[in-house]
């Protein structure tokens, strides 16, 4: 590792991390790294994951044990022992939404640990003022602060989990993927935040898949690999391509072989649906849609988040009961009451949140794969070993698994093995419709690019597949037909060719924007 | 000759993960531990306590009184462990039990002639399907009405004894029934038949759990309700059968129970045996947050609390502190499961080098692991 000298370097370093290794059931997943925090200074933190980022973080905060290696804040060695003692030394993470109390109000979740005390005991009015205030340095002036968290969206929850951080005015701040819960305008704020925070002083260390974002607001990077550092960079000085083609060179190759290899074997459409949704809605949630999946056929949904792109999937799969419309499977009319009832009909769905509704943690990777075959062919006909293995070989290769991580339990893997382990599972089922919700959502390239050919090759195989992706590179990437939805409704058809882009669908959703603009002013 | 349940025990576990040098670090070794130090304290203070001789053509001795004891709460612990890796618990098995037995003693008071075998296996079968319908209505409330297992077990369990006392009359029936007696305080080859029938549907139950998928999937629902369903897992169904389960086996204790006093005393019953019942679920090593569970560390479990309560007979201590006695045993067990405690266990031993690791108890430990283990 050579860190790069510059002027930035005269500052002293905040925090400074060496030879930090870290071992978790006999792996190291941090071995002998370095890092360097400065004041006034971005440092992003890159590479894949299982790279170590969140174990690195976790070092730095306490959170994680150290076997080896040395924190020195401000010059002096210290051992991070908890959250509260490294929040006490000026160092605040921001949390993922997920990790904020959901049925605590806006105020409490932000102020938590810190309101403000008087003799009587705690100063609510003031408490709720101060939270107001952080609020408002994110553009959330119009957030009640007695609000239960719950009531908000997940981006806003997002920002409210930053502006617990802040409220501290901390010194190093650690955002850890801030940004994958917001949309464009929300990020660009959060990172406006971000910046100015930077030139107050803070020392600022940020983990974002989003590459764009690294290079838009960070000074510094380290790039991490299988637990060791790659590479310390200023980012002014860094050839975006020579960055990317350090860390994932091959692969933009690649994803850029399978647009042109999904373009040229594109699905012509033969006309008989193998799933079709005729009006299926449910009050609330979606209006009344109408979609047809056809075999070979990879069809996008796209759409802004609560668009009803989700609401669709799970209404076409058996995880939510749609309260109109009918579905026909190869021309049969089903009724799926249960994601159960869909499997048994080839229809499989993994769900957008990975951890609530997707791993089952405390199991090992191999349980989690085998899982809803087993209860396919009931509790009574276990699978024998030699079964699980066979089902569970069939997938290490084809979605590159470590044989390591299968008996490991699956809430220790990363999140981009965990996406795997998860479509490991719908496959097994053999499924006729595959749908995928944000199944390349928070993981890394890699893992991203794994599950883009699978689905791709999938669809060779003649599975009628729907990807669900925010990312909408992915789903022109991916997709013969796309499906466009806004406002809970589908708003259009596209067939995917040559002259359809990203730019095609967001004009698609601002017109319609525009058109709703003018009816709500 | 001395005999112990523990070889027993001890068996079962190994069965589970298999490595011997990792005995240490198994999660039956502190059970078990216990289990040897409290036999060990009753031995030093009466060392025939483990021996077992022939009496009346049956086995005869503490350890047998053990293994009679603990059958209801054996049953009753082992709906209770699945119960609880559903992320349920089960609060209605003791008025199950006095519904049970009440059930099984009025038929058989009630009828012409209590003795006929055919009024006994009625009364065994009214009582075990009432058992299996209040573990159905359990399940209802919890699966299909989506009522958290606490609040809807306790409905049962406030109401239950109500009903039994209904079926009862208010009165404690006596009843003479020989073949009924049989269930509670025969002998069968030489054991007693509550230990072999307790210990019977424990080991088949623990067989299927096993060795068919239920217990992965049981284990699925408890981690993480909601992907197990998206799994297409029946988690409603496997809810609702294991509060079944318990139901039954809750009944099956309440027909052992009475029939070894022969009497259906709806107040007491199974007092407090549901929590008997948590407690050796959780000295086994279950976590009450669901999700993975252990049959044998509920076996394991069980017969520490059997033992516990001879244990206070045998070395004569007081009414007075016997509950205080009880509950110093259990927070040994209960401390030395904690992953905390465990961690500064090790912390401490590694640094002395390559010293014993600390027993709940303290000197009669050696001098009885030879005489049990032998």
């Amino acid at each position: 590792m050579t860190p790069a000298a510059g002027p930035a370097d005269r500052a002293a370093p905040v925090v400074e991390m060496y030879g930090i290794t870290v071992e978790r059931s006999g792996v190291l997943v941090l071995d002998d790294v370095d890092l360097t925090l400065r004041p006034g200074e971005v440092h992003a933190l890159m590479g894949e994951n299982g790279a170590g980022k969140s174990t690195l973080i976790g070092a730095l905060t306490g959170t994680v044990p150290i076997r080896s290696g040395d924190v020195l804040v401000d010059g002096e060695p210290r051992t991070p022992e908890s959250v509260a003692r490294s929040r006490a030394e000026g160092i605040a993470t921001v949390f993922q939404e997920s990790r904020l109390s959901p049925h605590l109000t806006v105020a409490e979740n932000v102020m938590i640990g810190h309101e403000v005390r008087r003799w009587y005991g705690i100063d609510w009015a003031r408490t709720r003022e101060h939270a107001s205030a952080a609020l408002a340095t994110l553009g959330l002036e119009d957030v009640d602060p007695r609000a239960p968290l719950e009531a908000l969206s997940p981006a806003t929850k997002q920002l409210v989990a930053v502006a617990r951080a802040i409220v501290l005015e901390p010194r190093v701040l650690v955002l850890d993927e801030p940004t994958s819960s917001l949309d464009e305008a929300e990020a660009a704020r959060l990172l406006g935040v971000v910046r100015r925070l930077r030139d107050q002083g803070v020392a600022v260390l940020f983990v974002s898949h989003f590459l764009e974002q690294v290079f838009e607001v960070s000074d510094r990077m380290t790039v991490l690999r299988g637990g060791r550092v790659v590479g310390e960079f200023r980012t002014a000085e860094v050839e975006r391509a020579e960055l990317i083609s350090k860390m994932i060179g091959e692969d933009i190759d690649a994803l850029q072989a399978l647009r042109s290899q999904r373009l040229a074997h594109h699905y012509a459409g033969s006309g008989e649906a193998t799933l079709r949704a005729t009006s299926v809605g449910r009050r609330g949630t979606l209006e009344p849609t109408d979609v047809d999946l056809s075999r070979g056929e990879v069809v996008g949904f796209a759409g802004l988040r609560g668009s009803g792109r989700t609401e669709l999937g799970r209404l076409m799969s058996g995880v939510e009961r749609p309260d109109s419309g009918e579905l026909w499977l190869d021309g049969v009319r089903v009724q799926l009451r249960t994601p159960g009832a869909a499997l048994r009909h080839r229809i499989a769905m993994s769900s957008e949140n990975l951890r609530e509704d997707g791993i089952v943690a405390g199991l090992t990777a191999r349980e989690n794969i085998v899982l809803a075959l087993q209860a396919l062919r009931g509790w009574s006909r276990p699978l024998s070993r030699g079964e699980q293995d066979a089902v569970v070989d069939t997938y290490l290769d084809a979605l590159r698994l470590s044989p390591d991580d299968l008996d490991r339990p699956a809430g220790e893997l990363s999140g981009g093995t965990q996406q795997k382990v998860l479509l490991a599972r719908l496959l097994a089922t053999r499924p006729h419709v595959l749908i995928l919700d944000e199944p390349t959502r928070g993981i890394d390239i890699g893992a991203k690019l794994d599950i883009q050919r699978r689905v791709a090759a999938l669809a060779g195989d003649g599975v009628a597949v729907v990807f669900i992706s925010s990312q909408l590179e992915e789903v022109v990437r991916l997709a013969d037909r796309i499906v466009v939805l806004k406002d809970r409704e589908k708003i259009g058809e596209l067939s995917n060719g040559p002259g359809v882009t990203v730019d095609t669908i967001v004009e698609m959703i601002a017109a319609e924007l525009d058109e709703l603009d003018d009816e709500g002013s | 000759m001395p005999t112990s349940p523990t070889p027993a025990a001890a068996g079962h576990a190994h069965g589970e993960s298999g490595g011997l040098g990792a005995v240490a670090r198994h999660h039956l070794f502190w059970p078990v531990l216990a289990l040897v130090a409290l036999l060990a304290v009753n031995t030093a203070v009466r060392p025939g306590f483990l021996s077992v001789s022939i009496l009346d053509d049956h086995l005869f001795g503490s350890p047998i009184d053990i293994l009679r004891n603990c059958a209801p709460l054996m049953l009753v612990a082992l709906g209770m462990s699945l119960v609880i890796a559903t992320r349920g618990i089960d609060l209605s098995v003791g008025a199950v039990v006095a519904i049970s037995g009440a059930v099984a003693l009025t038929f058989i008071a009630g009828a012409p002639d209590p003795a006929s075998p055919t009024t006994v296996f009625l009364a065994i079968g009214m009582a075990l399907v009432l058992g299996l319908v209040l573990g159905v209505w359990n399940g209802f409330l919890v699966s299909v009405l989506g009522i958290q297992p606490i609040i809807a077990t306790l409905i049962l369990m406030t109401a239950g004894r109500g009903v039994a006392m209904l079926i009862t009359e208010g009165q404690i029936t006596t009843v003479t029934s020989a073949p009924f007696k049989t269930l509670g305080a025969g002998y069968w080859l030489g054991l007693p038949v509550a230990t072999l029938v307790a210990f019977g549907v424990f080991g088949l139950v623990a067989l299927l759990v096993r060795r068919t998928a239920l217990g992965m999937l049981v284990e699925s629902v408890g981690i993480n309700p909601s992907a197990s369903r998206l799994a297409g897992v029946r988690a409603r169904t496997i809810v609702w059968t294991v509060f079944a389960l318990s139901g039954l086996f809750s009944g099956l204790a309440g027909l052992i129970l009475s029939s070894n006093v022969m009497a259906a005393d709806a107040n007491n019953a199974g007092l407090f045996i549901e929590l008997d019942a948590i407690l050796a679920v959780v000295i086994g090593g279950t976590s009450l947050a669901g999700g993975k569970f252990s049959l044998s560390g509920t076996f394991v479990g069980v017969l520490i609390i059997a033992t516990l309560s001879l244990t206070v007979t045998n070395v004569g201590i007081s009414p007075l502190v016997t509950p205080l006695f009880k509950a110093l045993v259990v927070a040994a067990v209960t401390l030395l499961q904690s992953p905390v405690m465990r961690r500064k266990l090790a912390e401490r031993t590694r640094r002395r080098g390559r010293t014993a690791p600390v027993v709940p108890s303290d000197k009669p430990a050696d001098v009885s692991t030879d005489k049990v283990v032998a």
